[in-house]
């Protein structure tokens, strides 16, 4: 497969991959969190909350991007505390992560959302009478019951990330080997005469990653629904 | 023992209780909607009342004065719900075993394995609840209650939710509980062949009011409380078994009068607990003679309580315990019925609520 895709698109799968990977791993602790206060609490601000998490979904990913740069950029207001303990998101293949993890944060939320909202409070409450710690409620009860939509939101998540264009290119550009993922490439390379063969064969590469993630989360989830489904 | 005291307004309806639990089965009979659920909800920390104080000795569960107020998870009370609420993604093995991981480590413990044949549950241990049927659901949901380690237990109706077949099945399971395991049980139930085979003591709801309070057979035979409807209503006998006949009836003894009952399993000299409902019993005037009914116990007439409906329910003191008839307003009247006229209550059928009730174990 090497022989068959360039250094730099075999570079460009390489980096996809990793962006996608951290991005969907460290952003799943937070949109556990999240979709479990949006199905479970009620707090003031939720609404806006709720509002907050869906904007990457609504807005163009330009004007993300544009805003991830103003914010996390070496200057922003987060980004400037952050250069001072070594962390730069801008330009750099972390700052692609967090571009992607933001823009597939919606899909995570909602999958994991629904799966909750599924989880039945009556068992919660059944396990509290049983003397568990409401942690422990829900190690042992939402969180294991929730799995499915867990599975899939990840899934989503990652298959999303490895889609990212829009809000990538405007945060950290189009670097080769540094942030030049899978649709970044393509971009580049379609804007070459010559390129189209490599462009299409990260084309063919996208389609089958995304394929087999979706196929994967099907076979996952049915397995762990048949789990939690008792039989 | 146990105590309580709540008020607890919802829209349109009060809840205003104050009881006491002794020690055995405590039964809290009323009806649908009278508030019965919200108490022991209450009492489990599902649900914070307005005001009220929940304590079993210096152990205090909630005391809205000081402002006390232990979570559930810290109440150490075994519930059986209604539905079971068994954890569809863990084994039976570890449904039973989900309360023993948050016991204190020294509290006093049933056994798994003793649990286990006391509820019938060995063949079902490697399952999974999707694969049990609603009673076997019932009797893991009451062994996983028992594991925890609880100081109390709060049932929920758990048998409501089952046909008469599974009901049959889990009486005897919660009869051994009752009469095996040294915990109190406060049991919320509208149906009072439940109450009958079942409680020690009986607290009467209505309309989230407790309207009568008292051992089983004494609440249960007044006709001034009938808090599931006359439709319902019944009282409680004691009786011995003398000796059973060739021909499939057992004989009883009831403080000197003789009831004969079909073949039962107990041996004789055993105290029973019988229930004999109202609409079962027929009233005569006179002695009746030339009648099929077996069972005739005569008595005095000790008070009338005439319903909304066409019908009346009658108490009769007789010597072997108090009886309820229903009859309709006119027989009353062309009867002649009134406190003190004496009476023959003629029983079509018996039903036996094995219970230690001033005697030996029943069952």
């Amino acid at each position: 497969m090497s022989d068959w895709l360039g250094p730099a698109e075999w570079q460009a799968v390489a980096l996809s991959l990793r962006v996608s990977f951290w991005a969907t791993l460290f952003s799943l602790p937070f949109g556990i969190f999240v979709a479990y206060a949006l199905a479970r609490w009620s707090f003031p601000g939720k609404q806006i909350v709720n509002g907050l998490v869906h904007l990457p979904l609504i807005l163009p990913p330009v004007v993300t991007g544009y805003l991830l740069l103003l914010s996390f950029g070496t200057r922003g207001p987060i980004g400037g505390v952050l250069a001072e303990w070594g962390i730069v998101f801008a330009f750099r293949w972390s700052g692609a992560a967090l571009a992607a993890a933001i823009m597939a944060f919606p899909l995570m939320v909602r999958a994991i959302r629904l799966s909750i909202e599924a989880v039945d409070p009556k068992l919660e409450q059944a396990a509290a009478t049983l003397g568990a710690p409401p942690a422990w409620v829900f190690v042992t009860v939402t969180l294991p019951m929730a799995l499915p939509g867990i599975v899939a939101g990840t899934i989503l998540a990652f298959a999303k990330a490895m889609g990212e264009f829009g809000a990538t290119i405007t945060f950290v550009s189009n670097i080769p080997g540094e942030t030049r993922t899978i649709p970044s490439a393509i971009y580049a390379f379609l804007q070459v005469p010559g390129g189209e063969g490599a462009a299409l064969r990260l084309v063919i590469v996208a389609v089958v990653v995304a394929m087999a993630a979706l196929l994967l989360s099907e076979v996952f989830a049915r397995r762990v629904a048949s789990r939690v489904g008792g039989q | 023992m146990l105590e309580v005291s709540l008020k607890h307004a919802f829209a349109g309806f009060t809840l205003d209780a104050q009881f006491h639990a002794p020690p055995g089965v405590t039964v809290l009979f009323g009806r649908s909607g009278s508030g019965k659920t919200t108490i022991i909800n209450a009492v489990a920390g599902l649900l914070l009342p307005d005001q009220g104080r929940i304590a079993a000795g210096d152990w205090v569960l909630l005391d809205t004065k000081t402002g006390r107020r232990l979570r559930p998870h810290k109440r150490r009370i075994g519930y059986i719900f209604q539905e079971g609420r068994l954890f569809p993604h863990l084994s039976v093995r570890q449904n039973l075993g989900y309360g023993t991981w948050f016991a204190p480590k020294d509290a006093p413990r049933e056994d798994m394995g003793r649990i286990v044949d006391l509820l019938g549950l060995g063949a079902l241990l490697d399952r999974r609840p999707g694969a049990l049927s609603g009673g076997e659901k019932q009797r893991v949901a009451i062994g996983r209650a028992l594991l925890s380690a609880p100081k109390l237990i709060l049932a929920d109706e758990p048998l409501a939710a089952l046909d008469e077949a599974r009901k049959a099945e889990i009486l005897p399971y919660l009869e051994r509980l009752r009469d095996e395991v040294n915990i109190p049980i406060l049991y919320v139930s509208h149906a009072a062949s439940e109450v009958a085979r079942l409680a020690t003591t009986v607290i009467a709801i209505e309309a989230g009011r407790v309207v009568a309070h008292g051992p089983a057979a004494q609440v249960l035979g007044d006709p001034a409380i009938l808090p599931a409807g006359a439709r319902e209503a019944g009282a409680l006998i004691t009786a011995r078994v003398v000796c059973h006949h060739d021909d499939g009836l057992s004989e009883l003894e009831a403080n000197g009068i003789v009831l004969f009952l079909p073949q039962l399993a107990h041996a004789p000299g055993t105290q029973l607990r019988l229930r004999i409902a109202a609409h079962d019993v027929i009233l005569s005037r006179h002695r009746p003679e030339g009648l099929s009914a077996l069972n005739i116990l005569p008595g005095l007439v000790q008070d009338i309580r005439a319903g909304a409906g066409p019908g009346a329910i009658v108490a009769i003191d007789t010597v072997a315990g108090r009886v309820l008839a229903r009859v309709t307003r006119r027989s009353a009247t062309a009867l002649g019925l009134a406190p003190g006229v004496g009476v023959h209550a003629i029983v079509k059928s018996v039903s036996v609520a094995p219970g230690d009730v001033g005697g030996t174990a029943g069952s």
